[in-house]
């Protein structure tokens, strides 16, 4: 019995996975219908930047083996994954979208992607983002540009556009991306697809090429909660490599996900909901709001009062964190090296200089200038005190709810070339993800429908450290009674 | 004209003697090919993140406890920015606020009017020490230079001393006292030709009775006893010329050649790097388990110098053989352990130690000391050897050959004696009687003595009987019959 490719493309992951237990359909049919897909859409959307279908195949076929020879398989064994390429992975490629990376290979393999190989999940392609992970609409890719699958006029969000296109437009089940400042959230937001920001330390950051390391987390992509849930229980848990990682019990989300719960108290942040926000985005948030209400939430209007200082505290975090790790890109060992360098000073600063792109190289700036003697104290040391009462501020909030509801962005997706030469409003759109990184704590972007020009809007829900069970329950419960069901015309 | 005196302040680096790197797996090591003591995190590649080696840290801290510096309750890691290609990251893990280890002092011995005479001891005071990670090594060519990672990432701890030290003796003073304790303890070998302890130096001169500080000289990578030494010299008396000519020293870092002999600027305070220090974050704050430390603490030796104590105090061991017994940790085990096997007569056991094994493993080897683990000549042998000496089943001078035949090939004393057929004879009681007789003849002053109660009198005739008997005769016998005649007469 075979599923027809269309129906491959249509199912959500867990029912994919569910087909290949029952024999209704292989890795490969799954893998082929995938890649065809790719093939015939990609050329629009640019949200690869590598595949390599004959590696994809015999690695379907060798999970077609292990479940034809009756191993005992993960319920996703077969399933591929889209892979944002800022994740390391033996034998592929780890460009994080930069020039200064375009010829390196990846001598090892990360925990996540350990962990993937390990659930026999199929890594399938890199995909496309800002370089470094530094930008909001992929616009920043040194390779290519990525449009959005609903408009191709439109940026997909960013830094993990392409992780957020290629699912939207059903190039691959799900994938992973990596979430700094929203960077997973604000992209399913313009893409309509179901993003989570794991709390900081859920997932191992061995692995993940750093742009900011107190900030960083990868994330799963999805179509639903439940496969979402489901990725991020793959690549949960602890990990002696990664020593900021979370040693603690965890509770596997996808389990806790379908456990009895009452529905609870969801906090409204007014510095959230002030001006600044798309009319239409406005009115899909009060119907996401009914819909609460009308599934027995109790809503509470609450204050994050700190909000406002969310901005400018993590672009000194972040620049200042990523201006050090990015200084192992020096043309010295394994990076683009410059032609030109006449000694080896120049070699930096010519290696670097035609290696990374205009807004890596603001942004190292910026943070060298943060960091530098005599301005510590002002920007960076200050900053980390801010943000420990944005952090507290949420802490607070969180004796009185059980999770805080917010747009995911304060506009549907924004043309390509809009904001590209104004760096201030490329980071305001990034506004309302920005605090939970600088806390630590859950976020998950859920679609909740399309704006008058078809654009999809989407909400977002942050969590208590940890929570992501919770969390995505109070997802899915929305997602149960409002599926997003509209697909982008390709 | 104002009399002078120099200010010194010490930056040690040692590198601690752990298995593995600092931060990763990686193993560590000396003269290994290059680049193979190397793996994806100390070649900075991207992803990869720093894992604390605990080995390190309880190595520092050991280093702390010895010298009685405060453990403090949380120390934590920054990164120094700079942009080297010996450094794999471009920034260097470092302890830049939290130390692991706060103040403590370390006990010198200066010089002593000879080499058999004690010198004097201070105490020089310690202002921290941190841990951090060393960096490769580069080598230029004409054109290319060539960089090997081997070092890169090894634990290195850098002791800063307070400006305590007035001489380059007593810089090099506080250096051999660190290594004799570190080694001593297992913290570091402390090989100098192979980097493993390094030394920067911050020198200034002014006039005695001034209490503030003139502007510093510090001098970089001085990495010989000698050439520590020789750079404090030269810049002491080049500041104090220039002091005498009127003019002023400026604050910079110096270069040591130590071909020429001298010292000249690298570049001045305003060129100093911005090192753009701030705290890790892959690497959390470390709270070490006090009871941890504690365990540390016991398994300490003791301190060298106060060994050196005990051992003149208890066994009333010279000097001569005290600073060598105990400036060197593997001669003091081993004394240790013939002492512990006997239990009797520690400043024989300490002569052979300290002249007679020192001799053979400097004649085995031809440059240096035979290693001690090459040493055949086991403890419990050389304990073994010293008893039957003193049950007079062998002599001291017999036993020069022994002692020879046992370094070499490992055997014990007696079966030595066996196969070369060495005995301690029993001696025809006549011939005997007449040795002693001609020798007792030979000296009738000292008999006298003996007959007034000086028992130590009597060993002025053993000797010459121990040669008419060729060493054989055994002495305990050659004592008695020498009473008896002495007493007769």
């Amino acid at each position: 019995m075979a599923m027809e490719p269309q129906s491959i493309l249509q199912a959500s992951a867990f029912d994919l996975g569910k087909a290949l237990h029952k024999g209704e359909t292989t890795s490969r049919e799954i893998c082929s219908a995938f890649l065809d897909r790719v093939e015939a859409v990609d050329d629009r959307v640019g949200a690869f930047l590598s595949i390599d279908p004959e590696k994809v195949l015999s690695a379907a076929d060798a999970s077609d083996a292990r479940r034809a020879a009756g191993e005992e398989l993960s319920p996703l064994d077969g399933l591929p994954v889209g892979i944002k390429d800022v994740i390391a992975i033996e034998g592929e490629s780890l460009t994080c979208a930069s020039r200064i990376l375009e010829q390196f290979k990846s001598p090892y393999t990360g925990m996540v992607g350990n962990k993937l190989l390990a659930a026999g999940l199929i890594p399938f392609g890199r995909l496309n983002m800002d370089e470094f992970a530094m930008g909001s609409s992929t616009e920043n890719s040194a390779f290519k540009k990525t449009g959005n699958p609903w408009n191709s006029d439109h940026a997909p969000g960013g830094s993990s556009g392409g992780s957020a296109a290629a699912v939207a437009a059903r190039q691959c089940p799900w994938s992973l991306g990596s979430d700094t400042g929203g960077s997973i959230r604000q992209p399913a937001a313009f893409c309509g697809v179901v993003g989570l920001k794991p709390t900081y330390g859920r997932v191992s950051r061995f692995g993940l090429v750093a742009f900011a390391s107190s900030l960083d987390q990868i994330g799963p992509m999805g179509r639903s909660v439940e496969d979402v849930a489901a990725l991020l229980d793959v690549i949960s848990g602890h990990d002696p490599m990664d020593s900021t990682s979370w040693a603690g019990e965890l509770e596997p989300a996808s389990v806790q996900l379908h456990m009895p719960h009452e529905p609870g108290t969801l906090g409204l942040p007014r510095e959230y909901f002030g001006k600044g926000i798309d009319p239409e985005v406005r009115e899909h948030l009060d119907k996401v709001i009914e819909a609460y209400e009308g599934l027995g939430y109790t809503i509470k209007e609450i204050s994050l009062p700190h909000t406002e200082l969310a901005v400018p505290t993590y672009y000194i975090i972040a620049t200042a964190e990523a201006s050090s790790n990015l200084s192992r890109y020096d043309g010295v060992r394994y990076t683009h090296r410059s032609e030109k360098a006449a000694d080896a000073v120049d070699l930096y600063y010519q290696s670097r200089g035609e290696g990374f792109g205009a807004e890596v190289k603001r942004r190292v700036i910026l943070g060298s200038y943060v960091l530098s003697s005599g301005y510590y104290d002002a920007y960076y040391k200050r900053a980390q005190q801010v943000r420990t009462l944005i952090r507290d501020d949420f802490l607070k909030a969180f004796k009185e709810v059980d999770a805080i509801l917010t747009p995911t962005t304060p506009t549907p997706a924004f043309r390509i070339g809009e904001k590209i030469n104004d760096p201030i409003s490329m980071y305001l759109a990034d506004i309302f993800t920005i605090s939970v990184n600088l806390a630590g704590l859950p976020g998950l972007s859920m679609p909740c429908g399309l704006s008058s020009k078809g654009l999809p809007i989407g909400f977002q829900l942050i969590g208590q450290p940890f929570a992501e069970g919770a969390l995505l329950q109070t997802g899915l419960a929305y997602e149960s009674r409002h599926p997003f069901t509209a697909e982008p015309e390709l | 004209m104002p009399e002078y005196e120099a200010v010194i302040g010490l930056e040690v680096h040692v590198q601690l003697k752990t298995a593995s790197k600092m931060f990763t797996d990686a193993p560590t090591g000396f003269g290994q090919p290059p680049n193979s003591l190397t793996n994806a995190v100390v070649m900075g590649l991207p992803g990869t993140l720093p894992v604390l080696n605990k080995g390190a840290i309880e190595q520092a801290i050991k280093f702390g406890l010895i010298f009685g510096s405060e453990i403090p309750e949380v120390f934590q890691w920054d990164r120094k920015n700079y942009f080297y290609p010996d450094s794999p990251k471009n920034y260097q893990l470092t302890q830049m606020d939290a130390p692991v280890c706060v103040g403590g002092e370390v006990e010198i011995e200066l010089a002593g009017p000879s080499r058999n005479q004690a010198g004097e001891h201070k105490v020089i005071h310690l202002d921290h020490a941190h841990l951090e990670e060393d960096v490769g090594k580069l080598t230029h060519f004409t054109k290319d230079s060539l960089v090997d990672y081997n070092r890169a990432g090894t634990p290195l701890l850098e002791i800063v001393t307070k400006p305590d030290l007035h001489s380059a003796e007593e810089a090099v003073a506080l250096l051999q006292s660190i290594r004799m304790h570190l080694m001593s303890a297992g913290v570091s070998d402390c090989d100098m030709e192979k980097g493993q302890m390094r030394c920067d130096a911050n020198v200034s001169v002014r006039p005695k009775g001034q209490e503030a500080l003139n502007p510093r000289a510090e001098m970089k990578n001085l990495n010989s006893i000698t050439g520590v030494k020789n750079a404090i010299s030269y810049e002491i008396k080049r500041q104090t010329r220039v002091y005498e000519k009127g003019g002023t020293v400026a604050q910079e870092t110096r270069r040591w050649d130590a071909d020429a002999g001298h010292t000249s600027s690298m570049r001045s305070k305003e060129e100093a790097h911005d090192y753009r220090y701030f705290p890790d974050p892959d690497l959390l704050p470390v709270h070490f388990p006090r009871d941890r430390i504690e365990e540390l603490q016991a398994e300490l030796p003791e301190g060298v110098f106060d060994l050196q104590r005990r051992y003149e105090k208890d066994f009333g061991l010279p000097y001569t053989l005290t600073s060598v017994i105990c400036y060197d940790h593997e001669l003091a085990a081993y004394f240790e352990e013939a002492m512990t096997d006997y239990g009797k007569n520690p400043k024989a056991l300490a002569n052979y130690v300290a002249n007679e094994l020192q001799r053979e493993r400097s004649q085995a080897e031809g440059d240096g000391y035979l290693p001690m683990e090459s040493v055949r000549l086991k403890p419990d042998a050389l304990a073994r050897m010293v008893r039957l000496i003193d049950e007079g089943k062998l002599t001291k001078q017999l036993a020069k050959d022994v002692l020879v035949q046992m370094f070499l090939s490992g055997q014990e004393a007696q079966s030595v004696m066996d196969e070369k057929g060495i005995k301690v004879e029993e001696q025809d009681a006549g011939e005997l009687e007449q040795w002693c007789r001609d020798a007792v003849a030979g000296n009738a002053i000292a008999a006298q003595q003996v007959r007034d109660g000086n028992d130590k009198a009597i060993n002025s005739f053993i000797g010459p009987v121990m040669k008419a008997s060729r060493g054989k005769a055994n002495p305990q016998a050659v004592r008695e019959v020498l009473l008896k005649i002495i007493q007769e007469g």
